[in-house]
């Protein structure tokens, strides 16, 4: 070994990068991806995605247009099954079950796995009825239980001092970021395991923004939270892991903060700081 | 990451920016290293107008820390930096803290050096082991500058080395002015003068050593301050076993 007994020089061969995988290993895993490749007709868009994802943790998928972020994003709540000619192989398992499996119910699947899409999408109803309207579907209508999950998801989703005095009023009367939030209030009113956003405050103005970052800290105390974002500072204010995906590809995979600041591969290094590769 | 890589950004604006720091971070070196030469020089020949000449010029190194500062906040705040051009951005801001503690310490050998020649003595005996040391301490300062430019990290793992040699020469220089000073009590407050040099320039090779461990950090991402050598001798093994099993 060069330099091996070196006394007063500084040995570089003892700088060993602290890898990502002694902090993954002390996590608790909500979600298990192994060997995923997903095809749309004939053309391959994910290739060979191995991951985990950590509980309680918010894990950011970053990359150009058309990497595949949002496309493994849909893989953990079944949306890809709507998309007509889509094949995925490879094994995904949320604490351990395969959701993959044939027995799985997707319906109860989307129930664990909540999601959020780019452009809020509240019905054409009341606040009430919004946060409510799941609750429903699952059968519950008992006035006393609706009120308390009511209040419950929309203070989750910090909308609840907002509100509260105008749950009967239309949601489509609310400004972009309280819809935004109030979609998010949905989701968590069944209270799923994973939170799926994607591109959440990308139609925001940056206070929405910033209150939606926020939610996202307070949130992942109780979910798991996968976010795909296309502004990398986001990714890095909000995420305790980062994944950056290109071609179809995990390029790399580490906790923000090494990914950030002194990412492994070139093509990381060369996307997050804006160089062109 | 490579000299070159500054300039492949999409926005060529901050490719200028960043060069333009850059530039500014050498522009400083090469002012303090010839600063650090004229005082040198100044003390041991008795010069009284190259010393002066170090004393005043130091306000060009503290305007330039001023501006590089400023530029790099700018920078910090505009662009967001990340990864590589974060840590270009860290390492040169820590850098011109210790150019500029060097610039205040080729001062104080410059007024030491005015001090003397006002003095009556123009016995340079004790001056002997000052001009070796300087020469050692301008190498390594040169050498991390230049693995700075060149964004060398196994140049600025090996000027460690350097600094030993300046520690072990101003052990000497020590050593040889307490010869003089129990020979002749007269000669203490003059000897002490030179002692403060020696200390100065002992000082300029810690920072020089400093400048090449931010080196390190901007190229390899991994901080090695503050690190034993034992504890690095240490890490290497556990890296290897770890490579092994």
């Amino acid at each position: 070994m060069k330099d091996s007994t070196l006394t007063h020089g500084i040995n570089l061969d003892a700088l060993g990068r602290d890898s990502t995988a002694s902090q993954l290993e002390d996590e608790q895993l909500a979600l298990e991806v192994k060997n995923l490749n997903l095809f749309y007709g004939d053309s391959q868009a994910l290739y060979d995605i191995n991951m985990v994802v950590p509980q309680n943790r918010v894990t950011a998928f970053i990359g150009p247009s058309g990497c595949g972020k949002s496309t493994l994003l849909r893989c953990f709540n079944r949306m890809n099954d709507l998309v007509d000619g889509c094949r995925i192989n490879g094994e995904i398992t949320l604490h351990g079950d395969d959701i993959y499996s044939k027995a799985v119910n997707v319906a109860s699947l989307r129930r664990r796995v909540g999601m959020v899409f780019q452009k809020p999408n509240p019905f054409p109803k009341s606040v009430y009825e919004n946060v409510a309207y799941g609750l429903r579907i699952m059968g519950i209508n008992d006035k006393r239980r609706l009120d308390e999950a009511v209040e419950k998801a929309l203070k989750g989703a910090a909308l609840w001092d907002e509100m509260k005095d105008r749950l009967d009023d239309n949601a489509l009367g609310m400004s972009g970021g309280q819809q935004q939030r109030l979609v998010i209030a949905r989701a968590i009113a069944i209270e799923p395991e994973v939170l799926l956003l994607d591109e959440p405050a990308s139609a925001l103005d940056p206070i929405s923004t910033l209150k939606i970052e926020e939610l996202i800290y307070e949130l992942k105390e109780n979910y798991t939270i996968i976010i795909v974002t296309h502004n990398m500072q986001q990714a890095a204010r909000v995420s305790d892991y980062t994944a950056f995906l290109y071609m179809g590809k995990m390029i790399e995979y580490a906790d923000t903060n090494t990914l950030f600041t002194n990412p492994n591969e070139k093509q990381t290094e060369d996307y997050i700081t804006g160089r062109y590769g | 990451m490579e000299k070159a890589d500054i300039g492949h950004h999409i926005s060529q604006q901050f490719n200028q920016e960043l060069e333009d720091v850059r530039n500014l971070v050498l522009q400083m070196g090469g002012i303090v290293e010839q600063q650090l030469v004229d005082a040198v020089q100044a003390l041991t020949t008795m010069d009284t107008t190259l010393a002066e000449v170090v004393v005043t010029n130091d306000y060009k190194i503290n305007r330039l820390e001023v501006e590089i500062d400023e530029e790099c906040t700018h920078i910090l705040a505009r662009r967001q930096p990340a990864a590589s051009d974060l840590r270009l951005l860290m390492a040169i801001i820590k850098t011109i803290t210790d150019l500029e503690r060097i610039g205040d310490e080729a001062e104080r050998i410059g007024r030491m050096a005015l001090k003397f020649s006002e003095g009556e003595s123009k016995d340079t005996k004790a001056l002997v082991g000052i001009g070796h040391m300087g020469e050692l301490v301008r190498h390594m300062l040169h050498d991390s500058l230049d693995a700075f430019a060149r964004m060398d990290a196994e140049a600025a793992a090996q000027i460690g080395r350097k600094d030993l040699k300046v520690d072990q020469e101003y052990e000497n220089i020590l050593r040889q002015l307490m010869t003089y000073m129990m020979e002749d009590p007269r000669s203490i407050p003059r000897v002490i003068g030179v002692m403060w040099s020696a200390r100065a320039l002992e000082r300029i090779g810690d920072r020089a050593r400093n400048i090449c461990e931010y080196v390190i950090y901007l190229v390899k991402g991994k901080d090695v301050r503050h690190i034993s050598f034992e504890q690095v001798e240490k890490d290497a093994r556990d890296h290897n076993n770890n490579n092994q099993s």
